[in-house]
């Protein structure tokens, strides 16, 4: 049980990963400005990267002899286990980086409990990673403010986005049968217990930001679970086109 | 009889091997100037070699153990394992003080605890400003100098 527990775990955060860095790569060449683009397609480099640290060791933990290639490539759409958020569309670029301020400001505390835990397969990559994520909630909350007390367009196209990912941002807090077993084995913080720092951090860029946060309570779930929304197929679609038009091609 | 241990090339004699072997996107430090490669031992006869990748996505990180195998082969050094350690993650504290000298000679400026650079290494200003938290490789931030008004790279600081 703790091994099934730790492998759901390995996906959760493998594919968050990999689904937002896909997500973000799609601004590969679109940036508003050269150096945006620039920033864009890195922090999608070091999101792909994490993404293949966790799922090499899913992959491992699962015993089945799958690579991390092999689980990107050629699960199907109900065998991932991101969040919702991250497979949210890009939208304009203010949308795009308040996706990346909501989900880094979550990933850095999430990161740093799991820096702490009883696997130290875990823990080695979650500090690793760690370092990169507050690199990107840094970008990401500087330019959010910038963006939220700039002009009054900016600040309304970024209160905008505020709202409209809101709803995707409760199942970062919602806890499992797999997060129980996670939590009592000290594999994995509660997921509850991440709220406290994630709502401050958000707060924070709202007070400084001149921007309201909701009070809506209504959280969409099931990306944790396999059951996602109609945008997770479109990415797979182009994502897995090559490995599955051409199995086992490689250059 | 020769016994191996006088036959195979000494750890340092390896390092000395790897100091001369390029970083692959800033040919001016060498793989032991960037703190990379953490550990040279022999296990056997097999010479084990541990290296802390510096970004988890840095596409470098392939190239890099490419080279590190071939520059032992170069040297007749025929078995080779390459260990990768994650931990503790790689840091720029682990620069050679050479590969810092390096950098801003070739115009890059080193990293700085403080968190930017120290001034720009074209004309020596202070007068800088940051203007993009990413670079051209993952590893560096893009920086201007106010006075000289060169844009220049800088070697980000984690």
């Amino acid at each position: 049980m703790r091994d099934e527990a730790l492998f759901q775990l390995l996906l959760r955060l493998g594919d968050n990963a990999l689904i937002l860095g896909h997500r973000v790569s799609e601004w590969c060449g679109h940036g508003p400005y050269l150096e945006e683009d620039i920033a864009l397609a890195n922090t999608a480099l070091d999101l792909v990267g994490q993404a293949q640290l966790w799922l090499g060791l899913a992959g491992e933990v699962e015993g089945k002899g799958r690579s991390a290639d092999n689980l990107a490539y050629l699960r199907d759409a109900s065998g991932f286990r991101n969040l919702l958020l991250v497979e949210r569309p890009n939208g304009h670029f203010g949308q795009t980086l308040m996706r990346q301020f909501l989900f880094d400001a979550w990933s850095l505390p999430m990161l740093t409990a799991l820096g702490a835990s009883t696997d130290t397969r875990v823990g080695d990559i979650a500090r690793k990673a760690a370092v990169e994520t507050s690199y990107h909630l840094e970008r990401s909350t500087d330019l959010c403010l910038r963006l939220a007390d700039g002009t009054q367009k900016s600040h309304d196209m970024m209160q905008e986005a505020l709202d409209d990912l809101w709803p995707y941002t409760g199942e970062m807090f919602l806890g499992d049968g797999v997060d129980t077993v996670l939590a009592d084995d000290g594999l994995a913080p509660d997921p509850t217990d991440l709220r406290g720092a994630w709502q401050k951090t958000v707060q924070q860029l709202a007070d400084v930001g001149t921007l309201t946060l909701p009070d809506g309570q209504f959280a969409h779930k099931g990306g944790k679970t396999g059951r996602h929304s109609e945008h997770l197929g479109y990415i797979l679609s182009d994502m897995q086109f090559l490995q599955r038009a051409y199995p086992g091609a490689t250059w | 009889m020769v016994s191996p241990e006088t036959t195979r090339p000494s750890t340092d004699q390896i390092r000395a091997w790897l100091d001369i072997v390029p970083d692959p996107e800033i040919p001016v430090i060498s793989l032991v100037d960037l703190g990379v490669i953490r550990d040279v031992q022999w296990v056997g006869d097999t010479c084990e070699i541990t290296v802390s990748p510096t970004y988890s996505g840095c596409p470098a990180t392939a190239v890099i153990n490419f080279e590190i195998e071939a520059a032992l082969r170069r040297n007749g050094v025929e078995s080779i394992t390459l260990k990768r350690q994650l931990s503790p993650p790689w840091t720029t504290n682990w620069l050679s003080d050479k590969g810092r000298a390096n950098l801003e000679a070739y115009g890059i400026a080193p990293p700085q605890a403080a968190g930017g650079p120290k001034h720009c290494p074209q004309c020596k200003s202070t007068n800088l400003a940051k203007v993009s938290q990413f670079g051209s490789t993952p590893c560096k931030a893009l920086w201007r100098c106010g006075d000289c008004l060169e844009p220049f790279d800088y070697f980000k600081c984690i």
